[in-house]
């Protein structure tokens, strides 16, 4: 079944629509990731441009993540007070990032940069959380139990002023760190298109101390409106949400993310960390892989003129 | 006086006499093409007749040319080459004008049917509909960035050329078919078809087919450029009933 796109312009075969949406939902239900960096390649590989394929993934990712979250929601697992914090950041860096985009499309190198960006971030966020996960499994394989260790460890993070309480968390720190992870992932949501998540987790997990059990929900939340505010500015700035490609992705997505919510509550957190961290290295590859190989077509065209 | 008018005679003669005043008599099997939800590609039908005042003279035959040109506009084609080992997009080139869709369909080898100098002057084949004047200035090896837009345009069954594609009986009854692909641009299709004898044009006509989204697809389109705003608080909407509608569909099936 083919369906044509109002805003693509192109026509689809509709199921592998939905198909990359329950993946991707699935996905994000399980890890608390948006799945923005997932579904924007998948997009790209199967025909719709570019443009498109950023806005209209931003938007399938408010639905998948409103729907992770109120699962999440029942097992109590959100942090509003950290996500509110994380918020405020995420929309600075936001502002920023928009700015920049637009100073690199003037200079006609913005896909480079989105691709080299995806190969920095998921590579290094990908090798640091394999390193991690890997010796966590490795250390309690060796012990054969389960370590006890504390909740957090003390760093320099903890010494900051303007300390909070965040009582879901079981955190007392400064508003600082949070404000400042947010800004870097709201820069990166704005120029690579992508919610977020994939950094956001590692940085809650090991830089602010966060508790696995509450990140996921907190990243979620966060996620919905970074991602509610590039859909807006897309549609405006650009007319590229195509609403017909949002809901057969949304389709798949939402179920997707319930069953992949309820799979999540199964698994044990060092093995669902490795996982997120082969699949981020697997992303990373296959981008990497666009930049170095020797492509079959030199040239690429794009309508309308240069700038 | 009457020398030069002799003169005049014999050489527009042989003219005259050859001449069996042909024209085209030409139908399209539908004049608009609406871009539905469903919309999969589309087939055109373009027939016609050769209407004649005179017998069809000895000598070489008739032969038809059809054309069916999408909506034009600038394109910009970029060329990749490896800088510091990673492949990026380091020099490009603006075609003034290039048609988002071109089919060329004719009767016979195109050698024997188009002479260069009607080429020229129509603008009938795939490179001669291609608008590059003053090309040369913006790059070295410019010609290989319109090379490119063909072969790429060709691979994604934008642009084609059917030689023999047009069947012509007793030379005076065509017919062919043109497949519109399934990704469309909206616009005025212009339909040519040219006469031809000895590579020469002797008649041409022009028809048009209206492509326009339909239904939904309009909607939809008219929507997200005339209320941008509205238009991507609606999709945030949907988006948000999905996710909570899902959750609560889910809820309800496993308590």
């Amino acid at each position: 079944m083919t369906l044509f796109l109002p805003i693509a312009e192109v026509s689809v075969n509709a199921f592998a629509l939905i198909g990359i949406g329950a993946i991707v939902g699935f996905l994000s239900g399980l890890f608390g990731v948006g799945g923005g960096f997932l579904i924007t390649p998948l997009l790209f590989f199967i025909g719709i441009p570019p443009a498109v394929a950023v806005a209209t993934g931003a938007n399938q990712v408010v639905a998948s993540s409103i729907s992770g979250v109120l699962a999440q929601l029942k097992r109590k697992a959100v942090d509003f007070r950290m996500g509110v914090v994380l918020l405020v950041g995420g929309f600075i860096g936001s502002a920023l990032g928009i700015w920049v985009f637009s100073l690199l499309s003037a200079a006609g190198q913005v896909d480079l940069f989105v691709q080299l960006s995806y190969v920095l971030f998921l590579g290094l966020v990908g090798l640091m959380m394999f390193q991690e996960s890997l010796r966590a499994i490795l250390r309690a394989r060796k012990a054969g139990k389960v370590e006890v260790r504390r909740a957090h460890v003390h760093t320099w993070v903890h010494r900051l002023p303007l300390k909070m309480k965040f009582r879901a968390s079981g955190l007392y720190i400064s508003v600082l760190p949070p404000l400042g992870v947010g800004a870097i992932v709201g820069f990166l949501s704005a120029v690579m298109g992508v919610g977020g998540g994939f950094i956001m987790v590692p940085a809650m997990i090991y830089l602010l101390g966060m508790p696995t059990k509450v990140v996921i929900g907190t990243s979620l939340f966060q996620i919905i409106f970074v991602t509610a505010f590039t859909t807006v500015m897309h549609a405006v700035s650009s007319q590229t949400v195509d609403i017909l490609l949002a809901l057969t992705l949304i389709g798949g997505g939402v179920i997707g993310a319930q069953i992949g919510a309820r799979v999540g509550v199964k698994l044990r957190a060092d093995q669902m960390r490795i996982m997120l961290a082969l699949l981020v290295l697997a992303v990373c590859f296959r981008v990497g892989l666009d930049l170095l190989l020797t492509p079959e077509e030199f040239y690429s065209i794009t309508p309308g003129r240069l700038p | 006086m009457k020398g030069l008018f002799l003169a005049l005679l014999l050489v527009a003669s042989p003219a005259l006499a050859n001449d069996p005043g042909e024209e085209i008599v030409a139908g399209l099997s539908q004049s608009s093409v609406s871009i539905t939800a469903d919309y999969a590609g589309a087939e055109i039908l373009i027939y016609g007749a050769v209407k004649r005042e005179a017998p069809p003279p000895r000598g070489p035959t008739i032969q038809v040319i059809v054309t069916v040109e999408g909506p034009e506009g600038p394109v910009a084609v970029r060329r990749k080459d490896r800088v510091w080992g990673i492949w990026q997009n380091n020099a490009a080139v603006e075609i003034d004008r290039a048609p988002s869709f071109y089919a060329v369909v004719t009767s016979g080898p195109l050698a024997q049917v188009l002479s260069e100098t009607d080429d020229l002057r129509h603008r009938i084949t795939i490179p001669r509909a291609i608008r590059s004047v003053g090309i040369a200035s913006e790059a070295d090896e410019a010609p290989a960035f319109v090379d490119a837009l063909q072969r790429i345009r060709t691979g994604d069954g934008k642009y084609s050329l059917r030689e023999g594609g047009v069947q012509l009986t007793e030379q005076t009854l065509f017919r062919t078919d043109v497949a519109l692909p399934a990704a469309l641009t909206e616009g005025d299709y212009t339909v040519r078809i040219f006469l031809t004898r000895e590579g020469r044009v002797v008649d041409t006509i022009k028809r048009r087919i209206w492509v326009r989204k339909a239904g939904l697809e309009r909607f939809l389109y008219q929507s997200a450029h005339d209320w941008p705003l509205l238009y991507g608080l609606a999709s945030l909407l949907i988006a948000a009933l999905a996710g909570w509608g899902a959750s609560a569909l889910f809820a309800r099936l496993r308590p």
